[in-house]
């Protein structure tokens, strides 16, 4: 096995006094799709953000290419930033500029390309997504689909090694939501790149995922290949594959305790 | 006992916010100052394409109500000014009052006020729905700074563009002052020009100038400040948009104030 290419170390967050993360432990290597999976509530956005350096841990480390991403100075952070893409659940295009401008923005901030390359990359991105002849569009012009599309476009603009993708089919029609994970699978062929999904949406998670890591209440209780996950013995996991709700035990005492007090 | 606790609990935590708030601002600004004055120095560029467009925006849009303001209170200065002085028969004196407290005090104020309304406003609801729309976020995975690549030009054009603006608030104010001396109180023109230029001198201007760039830096920051802090969703942007208005003005008065109080002591 290849070195990691993002390693985290008993992983803590707190916020107040809720503890979200418990001390993950999560290994994700070259070229491959993991896909971390979770319900609701159970950290997985947090975990994310601590990945992309927008939040610093309480307690632990995430070290993103040997880069301990809690410690490591600004400068050395924007350098490991400029190799990854992130998808945001609601795109986050900037909605005072046009598609193409958007794409470009990165090229334009951290390369010293021409502005006529620039302009030709973008495109380049913008065809790669199916979004070839959008350029000029503002986002608010541009459906739930099409916008994810041309985020994907802006995250792939300095073809990074790592991109992560929040919950990548969230407010799509089922058939949108298909178009985006074969889209997924296509750069995965296309491009020599290190893939981790955020979501709860298993139909695509099995389409798309090499590893699956199951997030439950701040920590990791499965990760491993889709086969192993569904022979899996844990409770947590079968609950998960199987889609029950949780049971509801309800102690008639306790009950009107809660009500009176 | 209860009542007591609660008084002096509540006041304690209002205060208390009040200053964290207060340091809060002060550290942006640090920053936003930062990246203006020193960071260039440092082999960091600023935006200037995007200065421009913000220079426009609060600036040269804000030209008309400016200046209409700025005349139009010249002109009630002059007539409250002329009603207590023609009981003297000094009607000529209008000059001095209308001169001298535009420029020292209205030209600024009103230019810091109407900005801080216009454009303080647009800043913090812009900022403010950027953070709603993890645009935010997505700057930072991008490794581009949300101070230098959004405060910085704000905060640059406001400082360029307020005391632009107060100027022409001076100039239009004191032509308010003409306006009523030469068409309602029949004082020749030469004489109330002459009587104008007499009275004001550079350092009234000058006075005036420096309020402004304190303003100016006092609305970026506010609005700035607001549209980081926002919470929620389209509410959390109304309410910080409210409070960037009623905050800068409360620091621009009490900026105005303490600057006034200086200018006081020490000429």
């Amino acid at each position: 096995m290849p070195d990691p290419i993002i390693r985290i170390h008993n992983l803590h967050t707190r916020y107040g006094r809720r503890e979200v993360l418990k001390g993950v432990n999560l290994d994700i290597y070259p070229f491959e799709t993991l896909a971390i999976l979770g319900r609701s509530g159970c950290g997985k956005s947090t975990l994310l953000r601590h990945l992309i350096g927008l939040q610093k841990p309480t307690e632990g480390e995430i070290y993103l290419k040997g880069m301990n991403m809690a410690t490591a100075s600004e400068e050395e952070r924007n350098l490991i930033l400029k190799r990854i893409g992130m998808l945001f659940q609601s795109s986050a295009l900037f909605n005072s500029m046009s598609v193409s401008d958007n794409v470009s923005l990165p090229l334009v901030e951290h390369t010293p390309l021409e502005p006529s390359t620039i302009r030709i990359m973008a495109r380049m991105k913008l065809d790669l997504v199916g979004l070839a002849g959008f350029e000029d569009f503002m986002p608010s012009q541009l459906s739930g689909g099409m916008k994810k599309r041309a985020a994907l476009a802006r995250a792939l603009a300095m073809d990074p090694e790592v991109l992560f993708f929040d919950e990548p089919s969230a407010g799509l029609d089922p058939i949108v939501a298909v178009g985006i994970d074969h889209l997924i699978l296509k750069l995965k062929k296309a491009f020599k790149i290190t893939i981790v999904v955020v979501t709860h949406e298993l139909a695509s998670v099995f389409v798309i995922a090499d590893r699956i890591a199951l997030l439950h209440d701040g920590e990791v209780i499965f990760i491993g290949t889709k086969e192993q996950m569904k022979r899996s013995e844990d409770a947590r996991v079968k609950q998960f594959l199987e889609r029950r709700p949780d049971e509801e035990e309800i102690d008639r005492d306790q009950y009107l305790n809660t009500l009176v007090s | 006992m209860k009542v007591l606790r609660g008084t002096f609990g509540s006041t304690g935590r209002g205060f208390f916010t009040f200053v964290v708030h207060l340091l809060r601002i002060l550290k942006l600004s640090g920053q936003a100052l930062f990246w203006i004055f020193i960071a260039p120095f440092k082999g960091r560029h600023i935006r200037w394409r995007l200065t421009f467009v913000q220079m426009v925006r609060i600036g040269v849009n804000s030209v008309p109500i400016v200046g209409i303001i700025a005349f139009f209170v010249g002109l009630i200065i002059a007539m409250q000014a002329a009603y207590q002085l023609a009981r003297f028969g000094a009607t000529i004196y209008v000059a001095d009052l209308v001169g001298v407290s535009i420029t020292r005090e209205l030209g600024p104020l009103i230019t810091a006020i109407i900005l801080a309304g216009r454009s303080g406003s647009a800043i913090a609801a812009e900022i403010g729905t950027m953070k709603v729309s993890e645009e935010i976020d997505a700057l930072q995975t991008m490794a581009l700074n949300p101070i230098g690549f959004l405060i910085v030009p704000r905060t640059l054009a406001m400082i360029i563009v307020v005391p632009c603006l107060t100027v022409l608030a001076d100039f239009l104010g004191i032509s308010g002052g003409f306006v009523l001396a030469v068409f309602n109180l029949k004082l020749p023109f030469i004489a109330y020009f002459n009587q104008t230029a007499t009275a004001i001198l550079m350092k009234d201007f000058f006075t005036g100038l420096v309020k402004s760039f304190f303003f100016a830096i006092i609305i970026a920051q506010i609005g700035a400040y607001q549209g980081f802090s926002v919470q929620g969703g389209a509410e959390g942007v109304g309410k910080a948009t409210t409070a960037s208005v009623v905050s800068s003005i409360f620091l621009i008065i009490v900026a105005d104030l303490l600057f006034t109080m200086l200018f006081f002591s020490t000429v």
